[in-house]
């Protein structure tokens, strides 16, 4: 077969032809597949809630929204589904869950969604697990800090922004974790800003 | 030229990261790791395998002025759907490379291929050179993903090699990128005389 000229009516059939056939291929497609993500999605929520609150027969006996966060609430504490409310992180969108006893200490936490840089802030899904340098496992949530803030908490190396973006999120669950069940954090502090004050510049210190 | 030989070409002599320096995006952005990069060459090796395959099916009925809004259309739809199965049906393959299939639309590997050689060749040579340069990608973005992890946190593919804190930082990020491409690709140039 020849070559097709390219007159403009070629040209006109031909862009619309090809969008209109990628058009419809996109569509079923995404009707082919929005069912099984949606479940993967909720599944992964599930697991996740388990996962926080390191315990697998965790059953959630009410959920409810506060502040931006979802709180699941369990006999033994509770798994906050929560962003950075600044939304401070590096790549911006940061959404963990995290897992608390019903004293606001640490259980265990997730990440769920992050835009970080691979190889630095996105360590945030291991840095702070039990046992490693971050560890903030077993710590009461609620004035969480890097140590730069005057905190305890040893940032992800090169990685500033993220780490406090990351404990301001934690802080952030606790709070609506109170507010949630009605009892009161400990300490009282404004998980708005975190520990301490910080202008933060985009970029990694 | 037979088709293994458009295989070989494609790892070898026209390399798209050593030698035709393609898609210098991806690849200096994607590499902080040698499993990053690798995860990466491979997915754009899916991509670059069916985009020649459709695109050399097809290259008769596109008339020549309207040819590269074509291609995107083809290859940006190619990655979409990509995407969304990759996110249905292997929702673990989609936690370690979903951040990267994006990218691969404005991959100039891969427009570069269907303009080059899809536009011009057969379906059956095209998809081979899909597996060529596909290969030679990820080989490309391995071995520098594999430097740049050595040198930067002490491991390779997360195993370790010596004690993280005496790798250089710089190596992980963005400098570090342009320093181990530039050698790599000196070292390669050497080595084929």
């Amino acid at each position: 077969m020849k070559k097709l000229e390219s007159t403009w009516y070629n040209m006109a059939i031909v862009l619309t032809l090809i969008s209109v056939v990628a058009g419809a291929a996109l569509a079923y497609v995404n009707d082919l597949t929005a069912g099984p993500i949606k479940a993967i999605q909720e599944k992964n929520e599930q697991n996740a809630i388990k996962a926080v609150l390191c315990s697998d027969d965790a059953v959630v006996v009410k959920t409810e929204e506060v502040d931006g966060c979802t709180v699941y609430i369990t006999e033994q504490g509770a798994a906050v589904k929560t962003e950075d409310p600044a939304n401070g992180s590096f790549g911006g969108g940061l959404t963990i869950m995290v897992g608390l006893d019903q004293d606001f200490h640490v259980l265990g936490y997730n990440v769920l969604q992050s835009n970080e840089t691979p190889g630095l802030g996105a360590k945030a899904s291991t840095w702070f697990q039990k046992g490693q340098k971050g560890d903030i496992i077993g710590k009461s949530a609620g004035p969480l800090a890097v140590t730069k803030d005057k905190g305890e908490i040893d940032a992800i190396t090169a990685s500033t922004i993220t780490s406090r973006s990351f404990l301001r999120a934690v802080n952030h669950a606790a709070a609506a974790y109170s507010k949630a069940v009605g009892r009161k954090l400990d300490v009282n502090i404004d998980t708005q800003s975190g520990a301490s004050p910080q202008q933060e510049n985009k970029k990694h210190n | 030229m037979n088709n293994f030989k458009v295989i070989l070409n494609g790892i070898i002599k026209e390399n798209p990261t050593f030698v035709l320096l393609l898609g210098m995006c991806p690849t200096l952005g994607t590499t902080s790791s040698a499993i990053n990069g690798m995860s990466m060459g491979l997915a754009t090796m899916a991509v670059l395998i069916f985009s020649n395959l459709i695109i050399s099916l097809i290259k008769n009925l596109i008339p020549d002025m309207v040819r590269i809004p074509s291609f995107i259309v083809v290859i940006a739809s190619l990655v979409t759907i990509l995407q969304m199965l990759i996110k249905a049906y292997a929702p673990d393959v989609d936690k370690s490379l979903g951040l990267f299939i994006p990218l691969i639309v404005v991959n100039c590997v891969i427009l570069g291929r269907a303009e080059a050689f899809a536009a011009k060749n057969g379906p059956v040579s095209s998809v081979c050179d899909g597996i060529g340069m596909g290969l030679g990608f990820t080989l490309g973005l391995t071995l520098l993903g594999a430097v740049r992890e050595i040198l930067g946190t002490g491991c390779i593919f997360n195993f370790s090699v010596f004690p993280e804190q005496y790798g250089a930082l710089v190596f992980v990020l963005a400098p570090g990128a342009f320093i181990a491409l530039g050698y790599l690709i000196a070292i390669i140039n050497k080595i084929k005389g």
